[in-house]
This record gives structure tokens, C-alpha cells and sequence, in this order.
């Protein structure tokens, strides 16, 4: 789940639709896919722009917690299952930005949007790496909130971005699987490396739950995302099979979720949990979380660093076309 | 394991596999500092690909030179538990990454040594030399035809990339005589079979060096000093510049603070 409070055009009902909108929920409907060239409302075309380009700005920024330990990963297997695993979040960015290229928008517009603060990418990745088993957590927990609501997204209604989350799903659930194997390994460690476990825990456990968004009654922008299968489940649900999925796996590990108030509830057939602080998460997406200022100030030091080298490339394309016999007169 | 290693000085042995090993393990993490901070996001693509094949490469020769050195240790004991004097990387490997044109001339320089130096080794008489280097070779055959058509494009690109590329030639010039120089390690190794004598390799590798910089517009050093050349000998015999400390301090963190976890 990378992309959260993504603003959607208001919903309309039947009786105020034109009729191609008419026709286009019908599409919908039906589970017909959409595809690039196709008509769409404008509406659905802004939304789903600003929800791939966050999701994608996450997947590159979300490069820069996990590289941080790439250099002090404790063995060579785990420091090559690491570089692999950041290697694929940047190649999911790429197919989402190619996502979002078909519906009329360029690469490198929407960094800019990202780099002048117009578009943000998940708050998860404001909080900091502190130990060896921050790397496991992420992959655990942050990677598993993740799939649980990139799974559904693989039947969302735009074509180009469904066929990216099938392929995302599949590299995400082995990255899941390599995060809990580090906290396997660092749960059944030594003391020290118990206690780097459950801090881990006990720092991303609630702004994992956070990935999922605002509960849904605060959430303003669904119901049209879900009239439109740009959303398929909502944040309180997706949130809900989250810590059903996680609370037995951190007990399988010996670690405490950091919550009094977890119970399981019978009528329910879930766990009762705390809310996590929505003034933090608000604070977070405005910018004032621990790392903002380091995760965008690192994207846009390298895009501005690496200006004379895109340049330069761009430069001598243009000498080699001009070199370049004119195939036809 | 190659009948080769009977006949050879295992401490020899050991101490090439290490040159071999660390010198992929020192660049692989030279090449890893620049994930999530390179200029376009295939060139982070890219980059975690070469630091993942260098890696890769470093844990076959590492495995081996433990083996070959029979007291029982493994790949990770060698890389994280050895000091700077111990490791064996020539001097280019652990320069600083600088801006990305320092980091491809760097890449470039060793990558066109590095490929003769494999394609000669498929032919060793030790098997196992043979076949992780037939492993290597497909990897690093890639790296230089991406480093290559880097500095080709970058050297002939802008004024500003162009004048970025030579600076870069030029404080990585000084570097490169080391990847050549031989000495008795190298020759016991010679002698065995086992591997080529590192000036043997130097002048096809000033052939693919003379090309790629000419159609990147860029002068050819003439001769300059050389480190780790002289009587104190260079990396390839423990006598590292100050940045294989700070690499190793960040690197072994865990393993030195913990020596008694699993990971």
C-alpha cells in the first residue's frame, strides 16, 4: 500500500452521468479492463495518475531505508539478497512510471511534482533504519501491508496498471518472506539481537498500520476510486486483515505487538486493536516526520547531481542522430 | 579441486584468491554506495545489478580461498573478519565513488583489465579457478560494454561531461599501474598454471583502453606516477590507502560488535 489519500474527483451519480460516463461504468462494471488509448473521464484519468505516481515515488524512495544498511548487511548472502531486493523496488518504479506514461503524463513530470513537494509517496518511508532488524521489519511488515492491498489492486479496472501489479505481487511476497526469515534469525539470536528484533517491532508496528490510511469514515476520496475499481477494498478492512495476518507471525516469532489493547474478538473473528496516532500520520505526510527532509533532500540531490550526466547522454544522442546517414531522402 | 592446488605454495594460492576476491568485494561496495542516489533510476537498476554480480563473484573466490587455506574458516570470516593490511585489493578499488563520471572511469578501467583477466583465467589449470571464472566472465563482459559506452557518451556529450570524464581519467590514471605490476605471488601463480602474469594482460588492455577513449574524445594519459607501485608495494600487498578503513569500519560493523551472533 503505497499510495495513500490519493485525492479522487467527487462521485457522481447515475442521474448526473453524460452517457460515454455511462457507458464507461458499465465497462467497469462488466470487469472489463481499460486500456491506454481508450475514452475515460478526466476524472479517472487524474486520480489514477496521482495514485500510480505516488505509488511509484514510493517504490523510489523506499530505495533509500533499506540501502542504508546495504553497506553494513552482516554477511555476503544477506548483503546480495538486499542489493537484489532494492534492485526490484527500482525496477517497480519503472514499469509504475511507464504506467503512468500511458495515461499522458512524462517521467520526469511527475519527479518534478514529487521533488516540489506536489505529490508525496508513503509515509512508511519517513521513518528511520536503526538496527540490522529494521531490515527484516521492513520487509515484514512494511512489504506485507503492501501486497495485502496490492494483490486486489491486480483487478483494478486500468489495464497498464493491473498488468504492473502482477508482476510487483510476485517480487513483493518474496521480499515479505526474506524480511521474516532476518527476523527468524534475529528472534531466535542472541539477547542482543532479540531486543534489535522487538524494537524493530515495536518502532514500525504502527506506522505500518498507518499505510493503510485514515479509517474509513475520515476517508473522503473512496467512493468514487471504488465506483471505479481504482480501489478495491477500504483502508479499515485492508487494515483489519493486516493485523490478523501479523499478530500470529509476531507470536511465532516471541515478540510483543506493542499494543494493550490487542484481543482477539470472537463475534468479529479479528483482533481488537489500537488505532494508531492520526496526528502523527498527518504530520508525517506534511513533511515533519523524522526523515522527510533526508528521503527527498537524497532524491533531489541525485537528480540535481546527476543533471550534467543526463545532459551529456542527451547531448550525444543528438551528435550520434546527426552523424547518422539519412536512411531516405 | 584443480590438481593444481598440490603443486602450488597454499599461502601463494590463498593470497591470489583473496586479490581476486577482494578486489570484486571492494568495488561491488564502492558500487552499492550509489543505490537510490544515481542521476536516472535505470542507472540505479544497473548499478545494484553490478554491485549484485560483484558480490556474487567475491563469495566464490572467498569460498575457495578459505577452503584452500583448510583452517576451517568461510567466505564471511574472510571478508568481515580481516583488517585493511590483510586485504588484498588493489588501490583503484577503494577510491572514493567522487561525482558518477569518477565512478564509471573507475568502473571502466578495471572492468577492461578485469575481462582480460578472467577470459585468461578460464584456461587455469585449478578447475574450480576455471569455472568461476567462466561464471564471471558472462557478468563482467557486460560491465565494460556498459562502462564503455559510458565514458564514450559521456566523453562525448556536453563540455561540462566531457571536461567531468577527463578529470576523472586523470586522478584515476595513477591507479591503474598496479592492476600490472607483478610480483612473486603473481609469479608462483605464473608458474603453477593457475593464472596469467598481470603484464601480460597490459597490453591488451591498453588496446581496448586506446579505443574507447579515443571515440570518447578523450586524451590518452601519457606515463605518470603510479602508486602502490614502489618499494612499499600497494594494496595488492596490504598497503591500503586511508579509505579501506572507513570501507571496512561500515562494512564489519555487525560482525565485530556481535561476534558471537548469527545472521
Amino acid at each position: 500500500m503505497y499510495a495513500q489519500l490519493v485525492k479522487s474527483e467527487g462521485a457522481k451519480s447515475r442521474e448526473e452521468m453524460l452517457p460515454e460516463e455511462i457507458a464507461f461504468q458499465d465497462r467497469i462494471d462488466r470487469g472489463e479492463k481499460i486500456e491506454p488509448k481508450e475514452w475515460m473521464p478526466e476524472g479517472y484519468r487524474k486520480t489514477l495518475i496521482r495514485q500510480i505516481g505516488q505509488h511509484a515515488h514510493s517504490e523510489i524512495v523506499g530505495q533509500l531505508p533499506e540501502a542504508n544498511w546495504i553497506t553494513r548487511a552482516p554477511t555476503l548472502e544477506r548483503k546480495a539478497i538486499l542489493l537484489a531486493k532494492v534492485q526490484d523496488e527500482a525496477g517497480h518504479g519503472l514499469y509504475l512510471y511507464s504506467a503512468a506514461e500511458t495515461l499522458g503524463v512524462s517521467r520526469d513530470e511527475v519527479i518534478h511534482l514529487l521533488h516540489t513537494g506536489k505529490m508525496k509517496y508513503s509515509s512508511i518511508f519517513n521513518y528511520p533504519t536503526l538496527n540490522w532488524a529494521d531490515i527484516g521489519a521492513v520487509g515484514w511488515l512494511v512489504d506485507g501491508a503492501a501486497i495485502m492491498n496490492q494483490v486486489p489492486l491486480q483487478r483494478t479496472s486500468y489495464g497498464p496498471y493491473s498488468r504492473a501489479m502482477i508482476r510487483i505481487c510476485k517480487e513483493e511476497s518474496f521480499h515479505q518472506r526474506q524480511g521474516y526469515d532476518i527476523m527468524m534469525k534475529m528472534a531466535a539470536g542472541t539477547p542482543e539481537q532479540k531486543a534489535m528484533a522487538q524494537d524493530a517491532l515495536n518502532r514500525f508496528w504502527y506506522p505500518s498500520l498507518m499505510m493503510f490510511g485514515p479509517s474509513d469514515k475520515d476517508s473522503v476520496h473512496s467512493a468514487q476510486s471504488m465506483a471505479w475499481k481504482i480501489k478495491i477494498n477500504t483502508n479499515d478492512e485492508l487494515r483489519q486483515k493486516f493485523v490478523d495476518q501479523t499478530v500470529p507471525q509476531a507470536k511465532y516469532l516471541g515478540l510483543s505487538v506493542p499494543d494493550e489493547n490487542l484481543a482477539w474478538n470472537e463475534d468479529k473473528g479479528g483482533y481488537d486493536f489500537s488505532e494508531p496516532d492520526w496526528s502523527e500520520f498527518f504530520e508525517v505526510i506534511a513533511g515533519n516526520g523524522p526523515c522527510n527532509e533526508e528521503r527527498l533532500g537524497a532524491r533531489v540531490k541525485a537528480w540535481e547531481d546527476g543533471a550534467w550526466f543526463r545532459e551529456g547522454l542527451m547531448a550525444h544522442a543528438e551528435k550520434a542522430a546527426a552523424r547518422a546517414p539519412v536512411a531516405a531522402e | 579441486m584443480g590438481a593444481a592446488v598440490e603443486t602450488v605454495d597454499r599461502t601463494a594460492f590463498v593470497e591470489w584468491l583473496e586479490r581476486v576476491g577482494d578486489s570484486a568485494l571492494i568495488l561491488g561496495h564502492r558500487v552499492s554506495e550509489w543505490c537510490g542516489h544515481s542521476p536516472v533510476l535505470e542507472e540505479d537498476i544497473a548499478l545494484a545489478n553490478q554491485a549484485l554480480d560483484l558480490i556474487g563473484q567475491c563469495s566464490l573466490w572467498l569460498e575457495y580461498a578459505a577452503e584452500v587455506e583448510g583452517k576451517g574458516q568461510t567466505a564471511d570470516h574472510l571478508a568481515y573478519r580481516r583488517d585493511a593490511s590483510a586485504f588484498r585489493n588493489p588501490l583503484l578499488l577503494e577510491r572514493p565513488n567522487g561525482d558518477f563520471g569518477h565512478t564509471l572511469m573507475r568502473q571502466f578501467l578495471f572492468d577492461a583489465f578485469h575481462i582480460k583477466l578472467l577470459r585468461a583465467l578460464k584456461d587455469s589449470a585449478d578447475v574450480r579457478v576455471a569455472e568461476i571464472a567462466a561464471k564471471a566472465e558472462k557478468e563482467v563482459a557486460y560491465h565494460l560494454e556498459r562502462s564503455a559506452d559510458l565514458v564514450v557518451r559521456l566523453g562525448d556529450g556536453t563540455a561540462t561531461s566531457h571536461a567531468r570524464m577527463a578529470a576523472a581519467l586523470k586522478a584515476l590514471w595513477p591507479y591503474t599501474g598496479e592492476l600490472f605490476a607483478d610480483d612473486a605471488v603473481d609469479r608462483a601463480m605464473a608458474e603453477a598454471g593457475i593464472a596469467p602474469l598481470p603484464s601480460s594482460l597490459r597490453a591488451a588492455w591498453e588496446a581496448t583502453v586506446k579505443l574507447v577513449l579515443a571515440e570518447a574524445t578523450l586524451a590518452m594519459p601519457g606515463e605518470v606516477w603510479q602508486h602502490g607501485v614502489g618499494r612499499t608495494g600497494g594494496g595488492k600487498q596490504g598497503v591500503h590507502s586511508e579509505h579501506l578503513g572507513y570501507i571496512l569500519a561500515e562494512m564489519q560493523f555487525l560482525q565485530r560488535a556481535y561476534p558471537d551472533a548469527t545472521w
